[in-house]
């Protein structure tokens, strides 16, 4: 209870000071300019609405006001009788359909031109979400990967853990891997799904778009400012929403250049590892990363997954048939457990199985092998 | 508070004309001179309207109570970052259930059971058209209520997607209780549809023959027009309830990658949007009542306030997929429904400025209904502000599923739906019980609401804007400061209802008598009736002068 009643007398004496320590975004309490047209757009029109409102809630209460302190029983105010004036109601029902249209024509303008999608972008960006994840593919580059919320946060996040949030930088708005695109290139994202409804949102690039099953979405932006911008999913995905953080990160276009190629060198890095050695101790050390980043939002670091929702891995009774099974294809009964097959390498999977059979209180001194994986594809 | 000699002397004549009408139908009405049935099978056999208004009213109450509780647990895990009570999964249930708690098992009642008190005595009727099924249209409400609260005690917890429950996330991902969530809002929309049906055919068929259309109260008005919304809306809901549920058991895909997840959108938001309304008409009816009552002046453009009503209702219709800005319609769409989303807003707006111009030069006094009436006008505004922005598509591709959202929501249901009910609830409450609520006790409920109302739910819009996503458990350290005053004013709100509840026992247990009309301002066909009420009212209809002096007719 004191934990909790400290950090609210700071709040309460010092309301808009940013609160605790380690990395984090700025405190703020109005919606960012942004970075991108679109998110600069967004912010005009909010601060223009919120004027407009602003007047009218002048003009609406100061009346009321007046009318609560002049019009009083106690100060000896007579009721009169008027109810009814033609004038007036036409008044006050055209002068805010102006307003409204005034309103409309910026609306509309930045609109119509947001949702225009160039006939050719500079990169493209098939963006897709699944639970709890979002994956990032450049079909031009040929590169693809996942993205997941950082380990830091991850463990800071859990219920008791003994790590505070304020100690995991960017607490739930950092990943693992970024998604990379250049400053001031048109970049289009194509966004979807694959399983449940989520939602793609960068508060810097000014919008967030749905990501649907069986329905792609585009939309483009040219970031103006190198910088890391961060952002979440916003459409409720079951268990995991607040844990499937979004980062992009802006940088120069040769810059961007060295990154392509660097990720192309690492994907044929990991494609010569797979003829690598194999032993219990890579596979153990690799199968904890694997574990960490995709397993352990549902299953949990320490293996005993959530009652009645996540099954606990912890003592499970599976035989290597059945455990590389479920794991390449997924399960029938309950599709929260994806088919990894799609998701992960041979010698990925063959590693986070080995980690499972060998973690917490499984000893079954199992080595799966990639080639055992493969065999079950 | 204190009658003028001249409503007094208005009292007691109203006493002596209604004493001697109901005598003549204690002679004449074989059921008249019954009261209540004694014991417990008064409550289930009942087909009294003031009986069923009450028990809609309690049930209400219990309502808010659950799902009060669910919000201070909400509000308690999200008090700082981390997970510290409960794991995310059962968070997704709480926010989910509270949701259609405080939606199907708070408002909606209560607004009923107003409708079922207040429409009969309203246009002189002694009782609904069909009291029948006003018993049973009550009764299957708790059942669905029982229903609905188990799920959270069945294996894989209780509905956890959202009150709008979108598919694929509610069939394919849902767990089992999504099921049983199906059958209790089946069993609420059908009690909804037929409670609707009566009310309708209650103020069409029963109206006393004196009194016209036209000259109905506010209130009763509200109603009517919502009783029809209601008939749209609730089939509409059982449609999308019954293919989500046509999904998840008998082999269709309307609403998975392999069918069409936004159509389900379209569907939940074409029943959404009007539900909306129909929970906040009858509250603007509410308003409509008390504000006059305590300016002592006639409702300001009494006709345009029925056109208000009728064109917000129409409107509400064609505005569904101002919820589904960021699903990827196309450009055009988009645009019509900002646009009507727009249009909507001018009659709201006439509406807060004829109640503005009913208190101009009024002869103002701030007993407790009316105090709550004054929170509504300038809280439930600054909900229609927020909702104007959100109307702006450019700016709500920012807005859209953020905290912003939710204090928007809070604006409109809570200091607009919920406060309208109080208002309406003190208002009546001397009528329906003969006794006067205690003013002090009444105040303190109402300054501790409002003042907590706005420390829970005004940090929520900048928690929004600096862009914090709503239904998360837990969220990024920067936003830690508004998440903890919005708790401390959720608590403080949540317990201040405890004084509501004291104030409600202590009125009907030991409170004073009140006069037939306690407030001098009020007009209307229910204070002519004596307090405290014979158990039947309206036997014989009322007369031709109760009518013309307590319509709009007697200020021309
Ligand atoms: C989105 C949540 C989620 C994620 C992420 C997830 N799982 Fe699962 N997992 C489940 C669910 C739910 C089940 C139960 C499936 C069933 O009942 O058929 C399950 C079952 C299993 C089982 C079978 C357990 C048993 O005792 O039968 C294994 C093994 C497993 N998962 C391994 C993994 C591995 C390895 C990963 C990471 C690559 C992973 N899971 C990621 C949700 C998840
Ligand atoms: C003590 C008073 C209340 C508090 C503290 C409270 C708090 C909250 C919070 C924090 C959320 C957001 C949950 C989330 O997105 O994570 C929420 C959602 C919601 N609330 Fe309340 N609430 C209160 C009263 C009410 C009332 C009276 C109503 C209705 C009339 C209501 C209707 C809703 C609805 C419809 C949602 C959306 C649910 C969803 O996202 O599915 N709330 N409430
Ligand atoms: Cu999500
Ligand atoms: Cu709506």
């Amino acid at each position: 209870m004191a934990k909790r009643l400290i950090p609210l007398a700071l709040a309460l004496t010092a309301p808009f000071t940013p609160a605790m320590a380690a990395e984090q975004d700025p405190f703020s309490f109005n919606m960012t300019q942004g970075v991108t047209a679109t998110s600069f757009d967004a912010f005009n029109l909010h601060m223009l609405l919120f004027w407009v409102c602003l007047i009218i809630g002048v003009v609406v209460f100061g009346a009321m006001a007046w009318s609560l302190v002049r019009h009083r029983r106690s100060r000896g105010a007579v009721a009169a009788t008027f109810h009814e004036s033609t004038a007036i109601e036409i008044i006050w029902t055209v002068v805010p359909a102006l307003i409204l249209i005034a309103i409309a024509i910026p609306a509309t303008m930045v609109l119509v031109a947001e949702n225009a999608q160039p006939a050719k972008p500079d990169v493209i960006v098939d963006v897709q979400g699944s639970q709890w994840k979002w994956h990032y593919k450049y079909p031009d580059q040929d590169i693809s990967f996942f993205s997941n919320l950082a380990t830091s946060s991850r463990d800071a996040s859990q219920l008791g853990a003994k790590e505070p949030p304020s100690s995991a930088p960017y607490y739930l708005l950092n990943v693992d891997n970024p998604m990379v695109v250049p400053v001031g290139k048109t970049v289009q994202i194509r966004v979807t799904s694959n399983d449940v409804i989520h939602s793609w949102w960068v508060p810097q690039l000014g919008f967030k778009t749905d990501a649907i099953p069986g329905k792609i979405n585009n939309m483009t932006f040219v970031v103006s400012k190198p910088g890391m911008y961060r952002g979440q999913c916003a459409e409720l995905c079951g268990a995991g929403h607040a844990f499937m953080p979004i980062v992009v990160k802006a940088i120069m276009p040769a810059a961007f250049a060295d990154w392509v190629q660097k990720e192309k060198a690492a994907a044929a890095a990991t494609k010569a590892d797979a003829a690598g050695p194999w032993d219990m101790k890579i596979a153990m050390a690799q199968g904890g990363k694997v574990y960490g980043s995709t397993c352990s939002a549902c299953h949990q670091a320490n293996g005993q997954g959530i009652k009645g929702t996540f099954p606990a891995l912890d003592g499970m009774k599976l035989s290597v048939k059945d455990h590389i099974h479920i794991v390449v294809h997924g399960s029938k009964k309950n599709p929260a457990m994806q088919a990894y097959g799609k998701q992960l390498s041979d010698r990925d999977i063959a590693a986070v199985i080995t980690y499972e059979r060998n973690s917490w209180n499984n000893h079954t001194g199992d080595l799966i092998t990639p080639k055992e994986v493969e065999a079950a594809r | 508070m204190n009658p003028t000699s001249e409503t007094l002397m208005q009292n007691t004549a109203a006493d002596a004309s209604i004493g001697q009408v109901g005598h003549v139908g204690h002679a004449h009405d074989d059921h008249a001179h019954h009261g209540p049935r004694k014991g417990w099978l008064r409550w289930l056999l009942t087909v009294n309207h003031k009986d069923v208004g009450t028990m809609y009213l309690v049930l209400s109450l219990v309502g808010l109570m659950i799902g009060g509780i669910m919000a201070l647990l909400i509000r308690a895990e999200l008090f700082e970052p981390g997970m510290q009570l409960m794991q995310p999964q059962f968070f997704n249930s709480l926010t989910t259930m509270h949701g259609l708690t405080m939606i199907f098992l708070a408002i909606m009642p209560a607004l009923t059971g107003l409708a079922n008190w207040m429409v009969p005595l309203q246009i002189g009727a002694d009782d609904m058209y069909w009291p029948r099924v006003n018993n049973w249209a009550f009764w299957a409400m708790p059942v669905a209520a029982v229903i609905l609260w188990s799920t959270f005690f069945i294996p894989g917890g209780a509905p956890a997607g959202g009150w709008t429950f979108y598919p694929p996330l509610s069939t394919t991902y849902g767990p089992e209780s999504i099921d049983w969530m199906i059958i209790a809002i089946h069993i609420m929309g059908v009690s909804s549809f037929f409670g609707a049906l009566n009310i309708i055919l209650t103020i069409l068929k029963l109206r006393t023959p004196g009194m016209k259309l036209m000259d109905m109260p506010l209130f009763t008005w509200s109603w009517l027009i919502t009783g029809f919304l209601l008939l749209l809306a609730m089939p509409t809901l059982a449609i999308a309830a019954t293919m989500v549920l046509s999904d998840r058991h008998w082999g269709t895909h309307f609403f998975g990658a392999d069918g069409n997840p936004v159509m389900f959108q379209h569907i939940f938001w074409f029943f959404g949007h009007p539900e909306v309304y129909i929970m906040i008409l009858p509250a603007f009816g509410v308003i409509s009542e008390v504000v006059p009552a305590f300016a002592r002046k006639p409702l300001f453009g009494r006709k345009m306030m029925i056109y208000a009503t009728a064109a917000i209702t129409f409107m509400s219709t064609t505005v569904w997929a101002h919820h589904m800005f960021t699903v990827g319609l196309p450009v055009w769409g988009q645009l019509f429904f900002m646009y009507s989303t727009m249009l909507i807003s001018i009659p709201t707006g006439v509406k807060i400025f004829n109640w503005v111009a009913t208190m101009w030069r009024g002869s103002l006094t701030f007993e407790t209904p009316m105090l709550w009436a004054i929170a509504f006008i300038v809280l439930f505004t600054i909900g229609g502000f927020s909702g104007l922005m959100l109307a702006d598509v450019p700016a709500d591709y920012q807005y859209q599923d953020t905290y912003f959202v939710v204090a928007h929501i809070h604006y409109v249901l809570v200091s607009g739906s919920l406060f309208a009910i109080f208002a309406g609830v003190y208002y009546w409450l001397p009528k329906w019980s003969g006794r006067m609520y205690n003013e002090r006790l009444a105040q303190w409920h109402f300054w501790l609401s409002v003042i907590s109302m706005n420390i829970a739910f005004f940090p929520m819009h900048f928690a929004g804007l600096a862009g914090m996503p709503r239904r998360i458990p837990d969220y990024a350290v920067q936003f830690t400061d508004f998440n903890m005053i919005s708790t401390v004013g959720a608590f403080i709100f949540g317990f201040s209802q405890l004084l509501f509840i004291w104030m409600l026992i202590k009125t009907v247990r030991s409170g004073p008598p009140a006069l037939a009309r306690p407030w001098d301002g009020a007009r209307g066909l229910e204070w002519v009736i004596p307090s405290p009420m014979p158990y039947h009212t309206f036997i014989t209809p009322p007369t031709d002068k109760q009518i013309h002096d307590e319509g709009p007719k007697a200020y021309e």
